[in-house]
């Protein structure tokens, strides 16, 4: 507010003015809607560029009530007109058989596509474009909308958009859009020669994370010839970049943390049958692929279901899963037990059974899984900081099993026994649990879990016979490092590695980074041989 | 005399390597001397497969000195193995010389295509055949003295080895995918024309090829069996079956893993050498984890720790390889995963060790 001056007043009294005639006046066009928008077709069709531009220019300002729409379909090019009828089609496939559709709504079919030219545009025409679409956003009824248009005018101000602006402004009821009019005309003074107003504007510009705010400030530093001023506008720029960066690594650990979610729900399953049974499945990343095949079946079943289809696969996943992984306990691994070498072996020939099985049902190409609406989008926390809600989910996800999955273990009679075994086999015997049956149903929770993070994985990669093998090492770098028998050092390690290769990525890039990582772990080991966090006691000599 | 020696109770070994004998022999003759007609006739590309399969056993043989007699479950053989094909292979870029797509006297073709402009220092002397020799030898030994002087000293062992030598030719299998590594990246080194100036395609390079693979895997089975036969590979054995006790007894436990280690990968990397000319290219995929494991399971196939068990292994897998990849490429896994599962349950002593319990069973009859 402060920041106006006389001369702004004066300004804003002018464009009052002409707000007015506009109300004025646009009662009288919308008599003839129709009639404008045929002379608008006939510009768009015949006019050149500045002749388009300018119906565009009239349309907006009759307020006409196709105007967005129109503006749109231009954008995303899908106006066409008939060569001979001159009239304006939309069409979304532009092919033979494909349906055209006038603007009053009628439809026919394309016979030949000669008889169909796009309405082209130029980069001025979409600079005007974007600039009507703003304005009209300017006025829309919601305060998000009207922070978001003033946003995008903040990459072209003009005189034009100055006098909107403040018009607007004086009408604005949200604060937020007000303080977002405020930086859009900062930016502008900036370009003005008046010290107090460039002072106003610098200050007003503090700690404005907007790209536009950056850069404007920027040129000023390198064009101004006030000395004060100049310095004025390096603390403000300092201030803003110094919280850019700090975004910047919230936003790598964001990343990090939500990669690191991923590891740790491929290695969880993996902490239990080979952390807590001291058996080396092979197989597990298998068994996650299963899972999310699971969950592309499942969308193959409900496909008009399909916001509700990943919390039906979750259970099925884990299911499916946890019943393969029994199979291969009772069936194979359970002859081993002592001799994890072996064990190695035969769980390996396991997975390659079941991918070469997957291959043979479902073919060897990648298959898409959905991804829901909901998972869809991001909280925008400022320009330069969002969470993106997918990585947000698995952030939880993972969480959620992690807690759930140390219940089951801690609270539950299952997980009493199976705790038991683990220490004593021969003790727990006596103490007359039935070993077998633990065995087999430890193995089935490990390998469920397994199947559950292949439904959280199913909406990060693609679905492929060879899924498995991508995350197998990871997982067993993941409960190796933390401290195998740990469900906690596998948490923790999951989660900083995945922090540790994002903050590594931007310098080594991704591949380089992962070959640090493991490498890492190689010499970690040597120096640790029991993890992060080493089970102590009797047990751990094993 | 010395042979004879080291034979000395080996009745496999002096089975296998005569039967070696012969094939070397034959083979090349069938080959030659036959004309194509004859039904015995040995077509060239049957001589270089089996001097594949050759290569292939060496590498067992390398896996079964420390598997079968270190107790050491190495899951990172393949990348001693790439590591001698690739030295091999950069000896053979070199010998291109300006005969590559782009002429360039210098650069492999891959370098001028990523536009850049001299040798990097690791391909230097490449072009010397001696040079290559060594590095094929050296390359690998120094990876496993380096990762085995670690891994050993601080006492990792059982399972953890095996998953941090799977995480060691997964990281190396990461990092010559990049084209940075100058390494050729994903498509590796190949377009090979000659070795020592012998042209790879003629017929006689490929079967002096064939014979030199015979002739290394003959060498190296009497070296391993020396060294099993001598002290050290009875502490070898001692080691295997109770670490602790070997190492309260005085003995330094880490010191004989450590130089066994590093005379199995250097092994490899010679059957890598060897194996690349015969095949005509060498690229990152050879570093994957499942070759590695495929290697160990040819080891179990044919039973451990009796080194010819790992030849016979390692030419039946590979054979069935062949057959079933050509002739029901659908089945090849479902056949190599149930190898896999039914050997540890069914014959924890391979091929070999079931036929020594039938002749066993006959004697008693007897």
């Amino acid at each position: 507010m402060m920041t106006f001056s006389i001369r702004h007043i004066f300004r804003y009294l002018l464009s009052c003015l002409f707000l007015v005639s506009v109300l004025i006046s646009s009662p009288v066009m919308a008599a003839d809607d129709s009639q404008s928008l045929q002379e608008v077709s006939q510009l768009l069709i015949d006019g050149d560029f500045d002749e388009k531009s300018r119906a565009l220019s009239r349309l907006a300002e009759t307020s006409h009530p196709r105007t967005s729409e129109i503006l749109q379909l231009l954008s995303d090019s899908q106006l066409y007109y008939h060569k001979k009828e001159k009239q304006l089609y939309i069409i979304t496939e532009y092919d033979k058989g494909k349906v055209a559709k006038d603007l009053a709504g009628n439809e026919q079919v394309i016979t030949k596509k000669r008889d169909y030219k796009k309405v082209t545009l130029n980069n001025k025409m979409r600079g005007v474009i974007n600039r009507i679409k703003a304005e009209l956003g300017l006025n829309a009824d919601n305060p998000q909308q009207r922070e978001a248009a003033v946003r995008d005018l903040l990459k072209d101000i003009t005189p034009d958009t100055v006098t909107t602006l403040k018009a607007r402004f004086f009408i604005e009821e949200s604060k937020k859009v007000r303080e977002m009019i405020n930086i859009a005309l900062a930016i502008n003074d900036l370009k003005s020669s008046d010290d107090v107003l460039l002072s106003n504007a610098i200050e007003q510009l503090d700690g404005s994370l907007e790209q536009e705010s950056r850069s404007a400030l920027m040129t000023f530093v390198s064009t101004t010839e006030s000395p004060q001023l100049k310095k004025q506008a390096q603390i403000v720029l300092k201030g803003i970049e110094d919280k850019v960066q700090y975004y910047g690594w919230l936003e790598t650990f964001y990343f990090g943390l939500s990669l690191g979610s991923v590891l740790v729900l491929a290695g969880i399953g993996l902490a239990i049958t080979f952390g807590v049974m001291g058996v080396i499945n092979m197989a597990h990343g298998e068994l996650i692929m299963i899972g999310a095949y699971t969950t592309y079946v499942i969308q193959l079943l409900m496909p008009d279901h399909i916001e509700w289809s990943i919390l039906v696969a979750i259970p099925a996943a884990f299911v499916v899963s946890g019943l393969v992984g029994i199979g291969i306990e009772r069936g194979v691994i359970r002859f081993l037990y002592g001799r994890p070498l072996e064990t190695l072996l035969a769980t390996f020939g396991i997975s390659l059974i079941l991918q070469q099985a997957v291959r043979s049902v479902f073919s060897p190409l990648n298959r898409s899984v959905e991804t829901p609406d909901w998972m869809s989008g991001l909280i925008q926390i400022n320009p330069v900081f969002s969470l993106t809600l997918s990585r947000l989910y698995i952030i939880l996800f993972c969480l959620i099993v992690f807690v759930a999955l140390l219940l089951v273990l801690k609270k539950t009679a299952l997980g009493l026994q199976v705790r038991a075994v683990s220490q004593n086999r021969a003790m727990a015997r006596a103490m007359g649990i039935r070993s077998n049956r633990v065995d087999a149903l430890t193995f089935g929770l490990g390998s469920g879990v397994a199947g559950i993070a292949g439904v959280a994985l199913s909406q990060l990669t693609n679905v492929g016979p060879n899924m498995g093998q991508a995350y197998i090492i990871d997982s067993f770098m993941v409960v190796v490092f933390g401290g195998v028998g740990n469900l906690w050092g596998t948490l923790v390690a999951g989660l900083s590695l995945g922090v540790a290769n994002k903050v590594l990525e931007p310098w080594a890039g991704a591949v380089l980074a992962k070959v640090l990582m493991l490498i890492f772990i190689i010499l970690f080991i040597q120096k640790r041989p029991r993890g992060l966090f080493p089970q102590r006691g009797r047990a751990a000599e094993g | 005399m010395g042979l004879l020696n080291i034979l000395k109770n080996d009745r496999g070994g002096q089975i296998m390597l005569g039967v070696l004998l012969v094939i070397t022999i034959l083979v090349p003759l069938l080959n030659l001397l036959v004309p194509e007609s004859n039904p015995l006739h040995v077509p060239t590309y049957t001589v270089t497969l089996m001097g594949k399969y050759l290569t292939l056993a060496l590498l067992a043989v390398a896996v079964d000195l420390v598997w079968g007699y270190l107790g050491i479950l190495t899951l990172g053989h393949g990348a001693f193995f790439a590591l001698g094909g690739y030295a091999m292979g950069m000896y053979l870029m070199r010998q291109i010389g300006d005969r590559g797509v782009y002429g360039n006297p210098e650069l492999p073709d891959f370098m001028v295509f990523l536009n850049w402009q001299e040798l990097p220092w690791f391909w230097q002397g490449f072009d010397q055949f001696w040079f290559a020799a060594i590095m094929i030898m050296l390359v690998p030994g120094v990876l496993a003295f380096v990762f085995g002087w670690l891994a050993f000293r601080s006492r990792v062992s059982g399972v953890y080895l095996s998953i941090i030598t799977q995480a060691m030719t997964y990281a190396l299998m990461l990092a010559f995918y990049r084209n940075e590594m100058g390494f050729g990246g994903n498509n590796g080194l190949t377009d090979f024309k000659d070795l020592l100036g012998f042209s790879l395609q003629e017929d006689s390079t490929r079967i002096t090829l064939f014979v030199l693979s015979a002739v290394a895997l003959a060498a190296g089975y009497l070296l391993c069996r020396h060294i099993m036969n001598s002290r050290l590979g009875r502490v070898c054995i001692a080691v295997r079956d109770s670490e602790s006790r070997a190492r309260f007894m005085g003995y330094r436990v880490e010191n004989v893993k450590l130089w066994i280690f590093v005379i199995s990968a250097m092994l490899a990397g010679i059957a890598g050498a060897l194996y690349v000319p015969q095949v005509g290219i060498i690229n990152p995929n050879e570093f994957s984890p499942i070759n590695s494991i495929e290697i160990v399971v040819w080891v179990a196939v044919g039973g451990r720790a009796t080194l010819y068990g790992a030849v016979i292994g390692a030419l039946l897998i590979n054979y069935a390889k062949t057959y079933f990849t050509a002739e029901l490429p659908e089945i090849w896994l479902f056949a190599l995963g149930g190898i896999f599962v039914l050997v540890t349950l069914l014959l924890p002593k391979g091929v070999t060790g079931f036929i020594d319990k039938l002749q066993q069973r006959k004697e008693a009859q007897a």
